[in-house]
């Protein structure tokens, strides 16, 4: 029977199936960081339970870590407790982790992929609901909650209903200045913040293939913002170059060996989706959000929507509400929207290449005046990447702040957060009432929109700063 | 995890969609390594405005929620289903919800009871009315009760067993514990570790 390229992966990881119950589901890797495992180490030291395999699992610190004075110990003593829980957890338990101040340190979903951890064909999970990102891999990643993180630790495995599959094929090219960024952003304004709800997402398509790894990547990340709990990419070329030669990336006969089955991770040509979405990628632009969730975006180039512009009640009290915590009056061109914090970072939008794209638009030009930019590496390994090639001097001369690597502003549970009523443009995926600090604003946007606003001082594209 | 089958309370009415799990409970609550004590996050946002539902006197002591669409969608912090029952919470109606947060609701024995916004909404109005009206969900019959409304809901059949059974999911899995060591035997040779 023909299948898709996520029931492959399924399929090829069923330990036990029985009718009428969920399928166990074996892991192949298990990423864990500080805020989501406590109470997970908690419930095995109270049953008595080991870790399986703990070398299939890693930890990092990134979600509560400084990004400043990393080699003083951290000022907020509850961060600090929850990061000294995991470093003694995974002591105790044998698992391998990367603390601040490694090398390997850094956002779990920009480290996995970064060592070559992430693979075709695998599945991945994590306490963390941006897994999806090593979908680009052509893997099947997913965020879990803690109980299930628990499950994993003690039995490496997962009891799991089969998703069912969506399609999103992006014909076409996108037009110069337009991002992966973007489009995913359209892709969620498309089907909404419940369109995925239950589906893995595949994305397909020549605009997809023509994508960078990175760019894949921040694709698949933001499925959840669709509601989807995965989304995936088949493998190709691009892929199996990224991989080669990458520390755990395989080596020799076992790479052949290695390229030769992620080659079968291909969706077959008469397998059947449960839904399709087709995107036209000439018809996209730098695309922002407006609201208080990701769905809620427009292209840069259209005014704040109205209630009157709602499809039924429901969405008219959903605009209504966003319109007036974002402080916006309906009807103003998104690009009058002043700002005064950009942050460039997050798993979404904080790998090198979305550095180097920032620093191009930035190169000789400084910020506004009043304007707070924060550009926080997505790993140490991005950071030194940055370091080599300059991009930190290009930031600094700017006038933004260069910081060391974590999660940061893109959910504020660190210090670098908004002041209530602060309004932010911001390259990270949630756009939520108080997500980068209580009473803050945020505007979704790309690497590159993110940065002509910090030099405009209002929501703007490279193209605003030609004229 | 203790069994549920029939729970009568009373209701609090969210005229809310898209509640994400950042407005259940801030990231800030999150840096707590403790299992209970997450009520004071719940809403916390939403609760410092004295006429949210939840600060007004008519709903004190409710243990269901009534939300609209898109319950739960965002971070899978579970911490999310935690603060909700730390504050009393036993079950939340909602005409959607999100898979991660509809999941972990499960694991820890919060009821997410799925239903059309069409009963939602008069579950809205009913519990705007009279706030003191004792609604019933049966999670044996899979219904609601609440005033001459009566509703089916929607929840996943094993779900539904676990739930009723008051189950651990660990403690079936390692059930299985030779089948997933069979399957470890025949695991490729070129899949990655992280030592």
């Amino acid at each position: 029977m023909a299948r898709t390229l996520a029931q492959k992966v399924w399929q090829d990881h069923v330990v036990r199936s029985a009718e009428g119950e969920p399928d166990l589901l074996y892991i192949d890797l298990h990423l864990i960081h500080e805020v989501t495992s406590p109470q997970a180490f908690d419930g095995l030291r109270d049953a008595g339970r080991p870790v399986r395999r703990p070398d299939l699992t890693l930890a990092t610190e990134d979600h509560n870590v400084p990004t400043i004075d990393i080699d003083k110990p951290i000022a907020d003593p509850v961060s600090r407790a929850q990061v000294e829980a995991l470093r003694k957890n995974c002591a105790e338990f044998g698992v391998p982790i990367y603390s601040l101040g490694n090398v390997e340190q850094g956002i779990v979903h920009v480290v996995g992929p970064q060592l070559g951890l992430t693979q075709p064909g695998m599945t991945v999970v994590c306490g963390d609901s941006h897994t999806s990102t090593h979908g680009a891999f052509g893997a099947l990643a997913f965020g879990i909650g803690t109980s299930e993180v628990e499950h994993v630790l003690a039995t490496q495995t997962l009891p799991l209903k089969p998703f069912k599959t969506m399609a999103i094929t992006v014909n076409g090219s996108l037009p110069a200045g337009v991002s992966a960024k973007d489009l995913i952003l359209a892709v969620i304004a498309k089907i909404g913040t419940g369109g995925g709800q239950g589906y893995v997402l595949e994305y397909r398509g020549d605009a997809i293939r023509a994508l960078s790894m990175e760019g894949r990547m921040t694709i698949c990340n933001m499925s959840i913002e669709a509601g989807a709990r995965a989304g995936m990419i088949a493998p190709d070329e691009t892929t199996f170059a990224y991989l080669e030669g990458k520390e755990r990336a395989p080596k020799g006969s076992e790479w052949d060996a290695a390229v030769a089955y992620w080659k079968t991770l291909q969706t077959d040509a008469d397998a059947v989706f449960d839904r399709e979405v087709v995107i036209e990628a000439s018809e996209l632009s730098p695309f922002v959000t407006w609201g208080t969730n990701p769905g809620q975006g427009v292209p840069l180039s259209a005014n704040v929507p109205s209630p009157a512009d709602a499809v039924d009640e429901v969405d008219r009290i959903a605009i209504e509400n966003a319109l007036t915590y974002m402080d916006l009056v309906a009807g103003t061109p998104m690009r009058d929207v002043k700002v005064d914090t950009v942050f460039i970072g997050s798993c979404t939008n904080g790998r090198i290449e979305d550095l180097r794209v920032a620093a191009e638009v930035m190169k000789g030009r400084t910020v506004a005046d009043g304007m707070r930019v924060l550009v926080v590496p997505g790993s140490v390994r991005v950071r030194l990447q940055a370091h080599a090639e300059g991009l930190d001097t290009i930031f600094s001369a700017a006038g933004a702040e260069w910081r060391e690597a974590g999660c940061s502003m893109c959910l504020a549970m660190n210090p670098d957060m908004l002041a209530p009523g602060e309004r932010s443009a911001s390259t990270s995926n949630r756009n939520f009432e108080g997500r980068q600090g209580p009473g803050g604003r945020t505007h979704l946007v790309s690497p590159a929109v993110a940065a002509a606003t910090a030099i405009v001082g209002r929501l703007a594209s490279p193209a605003d700063l030609e004229k | 995890m203790e069994a549920f089958t029939v729970h009568t309370g009373t209701a609090a009415p969210l005229r809310r969609s898209n509640v994400d799990t950042d407005q259940i409970i801030p990231a800030v609550y999150l840096k707590r390594i403790t299992r209970h004590g997450f009520e004071d996050g719940l809403f916390s946002a939403w609760r410092k405005d004295p006429d949210f539902v939840l600060n007004q006197p008519a709903y004190q002591g409710v243990t269901i929620l009534v939300a609209g669409p898109d319950f739960g969608t965002g971070s899978s912090r579970e911490h999310a289903v935690w603060a909700l029952q730390d504050f009393g919470f036993k079950v939340v109606i909602s005409s959607r919800f999100a898979d991660i947060f509809r999941g972990n609701s499960g694991k820890g024995g919060l009821l997410t009871a799925q239903v059309d916004q069409e009963v939602v909404e008069r579950l809205w109005s009913l519990l705007e009315s009279d706030p003191a009206t004792p609604v019933t969900v049966d999670l044996a019959a899979r219904e609601i009760h609440a005033g001459d409304l009566v509703a089916s809901f929607d929840v996943d059949d094993y779900l539904r067993w676990r739930l009723m059974e008051g189950l651990d999911d660990v403690g079936i899995t390692l059930k299985s514990a030779d089948d997933i060591t069979t399957f470890e035997e025949r695991r490729p040779a070129f899949l990655p570790t992280t030592v």
